[in-house]
């Protein structure tokens, strides 16, 4: 009987069923909010016959915390790289062995042995950017290669500035922009951090997640934000220009991995391998406007984001990007007091 | 004749027993939802921290409530109180005090239209009162930022009519987190003080006049006092929950200064911090209740001075 059921299925793998065959059911997705393109989900839902719902979080912090908490029913989470580790070491996730998956050949090998998830035993790249300057060129001419757009800034942009409310990517640049090395302890260092950021924050608007309708409109007139969505804020309106900080800025990537209490597993798996497909990855980076790390996906893109200057770096800019790693808990206990103090 | 008296006792007994039963669901709701998650926090907030959040189970830790008050020097470790809780603590108490006096001052003649309408009519007026409830707390929230964003309609009717020539900052300011605190809590202002104004004897108001009083003095001794049970109902229905307001000084304010709600959220979050944000949000019941009972104290004070 068991026999019969297994050619059975493999008859219909073969036929290109297997979708159907296998993962009839559903799929739910936890992602970052505006970070998943409808188009790539509804085709995935075509092509395996599996309804997916999509929850949004707008932290780390936020995921990890409702995850932990249980009774969340997600299958699939889309954590940072430097969060990565910590979703490991508290058990969340599951050992899917992506890197057995028959896509996985498309992954751009920069992406595969990374410190987060060497040889991606857990996760697969989704998308991955920089923290960067976006500022209205019609309000200010500057140069905005630097962290100075909102750690000093010019006396145009002052009262008009969004900083993205993260503790890691604010504290990172501002650590940069005094030279020095992000998860430094150096108390003399992080006193000057501290201070310049009260400073700073001052001359800012506000700290808000609203920058892809409020930057192209004018509510902004500059930003230290993610560059998808400075360049989606640039499609809208053409004197947004983008700025890589040159005294350092922070690059993310974002993974997509399996809960460990996961109810629908083998539709996870599936959707792992249909987002290392350079088509179906490519569709993602169209939405969002990041880049996603699969080989070959290039071609699939929309021809705006092959020469977009929020996705290719300049050369002069490459070594100003840091990986944002995780600090210890000591760490980030004193980086988390001195967000406090900023923030009062 | 004894035996009578036995039985209506007894009856009388049965009589209790059968109300204690019968209320028991609604005390068992109230001890399991409501009280004892209150015993989860507090147990929390005496627990060590987690690394990565949560608490370390059973390690006992005066830490959490420690930091509520007083803060470790971040560089040079000397202890302090902890004044960026302080300041936020105070904003909080501020911006919550103003939403109220502000809404006891729209709503206080708005109740008093309402009440004075004849009685075909109140009930429409109440009507139009409870309307914004059937709509989301967020999306009017939302709402509201569209209209005091720079482009918005409130700046774009003030240019359009030729007050202002550039669009005023309204979005992201204390201002801003005032207009929606009002705006969302002046319903739960009108009701109750329309409720005891309804139950104002008029004929008294014009037994004040009769005896010569000025409108200042009819409105200070007579009608105030009558109505002060709908004053206190009302300020405390919008000072408790502007307290620990979280989506309007978010959504509003910009996320820049926090209020309690958001420093609360914060040690849950990205701050790791679970004990500290159990024994913060404990500390805010505990100053609300506070608040309660000098109202309910001063309340009871002023009135047996009135009879």
């Amino acid at each position: 009987m068991r026999g019969i059921l297994l050619t059975g299925t493999a008859a219909i793998a073969l036929l290109g069923f297997a979708g159907l065959a296998h993962a009839e059911g559903e799929l739910n997705i936890y992602n970052w909010g505006d970070y998943t393109s409808a188009d790539m989900i509804k085709k995935f839902e075509q092509a395996h016959n599996v309804k997916v719902t999509i929850t949004d979080y707008d932290s780390n912090d936020t995921a990890l915390a409702k995850v932990r908490a249980g009774g969340h029913g997600f299958d699939i989470v889309v954590p940072s790289a430097n969060y990565v580790p910590i979703w490991v070491k508290e058990g969340l996730l599951l050992e899917a062995r992506p890197d057995q998956m028959e896509n996985f050949k498309n992954v751009d090998p920069r992406w595969v042995d990374v410190p987060w998830d060497p040889g991606r035993h857990y996760s697969v790249p989704w998308q991955w950017g920089v923290t960067g300057i976006g500022v209205n060129s019609k309000v200010y001419g500057g140069d905005i290669n630097t962290a100075a757009i909102f750690l000093d800034p010019p006396a145009e942009l002052v009262g008009k500035i969004n900083v993205a409310p993260e503790m890691n990517d604010v504290l990172f640049a501002t650590i940069k922009y005094f030279g020095g090395n992000w998860c430094t302890d150096d108390k003399e260092l992080l006193k000057k951090v501290r201070d310049k950021l009260v400073e700073a924050k001052a001359k800012w608007l506000a700290m808000d997640y609203s920058v892809t309708e409020k930057l192209p409109a004018g509510d902004y007139s500059a930003v230290y934000y993610w560059n998808g969505a400075i360049m989606r804020s640039r499609l809208t309106n053409a004197d947004i220009k983008f700025g890589y900080p040159k005294e350092g800025y922070p690059i993310f990537m974002d993974s997509v991995a399996i809960l460990k209490d996961a109810k629908n597993v083998e539709n996870a798996k599936l959707f792992m391998n249909f987002i290392m497909d350079p088509e179906n990855a490519a569709m993602i980076s169209a939405f969002a406007k990041y880049a996603n790390g699969i080989k070959g996906s290039e071609q699939f893109m929309p021809e705006e984001m092959k020469t977009a200057p929020e996705l290719v770096v300049p050369a002069e800019y490459e070594k100003a990007g840091q990986f944002l790693e995780s600090c210890s808990p000591e760490i980030v206990d004193l980086y988390s007091r001195i967000w406090t103090d900023v923030q009062k | 004749m004894a035996s009578a008296a036995e039985t209506a006792r007894q009856a009388e007994r049965a009589d209790v027993r059968s109300r204690w039963l019968l209320s028991t669901p609604a005390l068992l709701i109230i001890l399991v939802a409501a009280i004892g998650p209150l015993f989860v926090m507090l147990a929390y907030s005496f627990m060590v921290k987690g690394d990565y959040g949560d608490v370390k189970f059973g390690q006992f830790s005066l830490d959490g409530w420690f930091s509520v008050f007083f803060s470790r020097d971040i560089f040079d470790d000397t202890v302090g109180l902890a004044d960026a809780h302080l300041s936020i603590f105070w904003r909080s108490v501020k911006l919550s005090l103003i939403t109220t006096l502000l809404t006891l001052g729209l709503g206080f003649p708005t109740a008093y239209f309402i009440a004075t309408r004849p009685a075909s009519t109140r009930e429409v007026w109440v009507f139009l009162i409870t309307i914004p409830f059937w709509t989301n707390l967020l999306i009017r929230t939302f709402a509201m930022q569209e209209v005091i964003r720079n482009e918005g309609i409130l700046n774009t009717l003030m240019m359009w009519l030729g007050l202002i020539d550039r669009p005023v900052q309204l979005m992201y300011t204390d201002v801003a987190i005032l207009f929606g605190m009002v705006y969302v809590y002046l319903p739960l202002m009108v009701l109750p003080l329309y409720a005891s104004m309804e139950k104002l004897d008029f004929r008294l108001v014009e037994a004040g006049y009769d005896l010569y009083a000025t409108r200042l003095r009819v409105l200070w001794r007579i009608i105030i006092p009558l109505v002060r049970p709908g004053i206190v109902a009302g300020s405390i229905l919008v000072f408790i929950p502007s307290l620990g307001a979280y989506v309007t000084p978010r959504v509003l304010g910009g996320g820049k200064n926090m209020m309690l709600g958001n420093l609360i959220e914060l040690q849950f979050g990205a701050g790791r911090n679970w004990p500290l944000g159990a024994a913060l949000s404990i500390t805010l019941m505990a100053i609300v209740m506070l608040a309660l009972l000098v109202y309910v104290r001063n309340a009871a004070r002023s009135g047996a001075q009135h009879v």
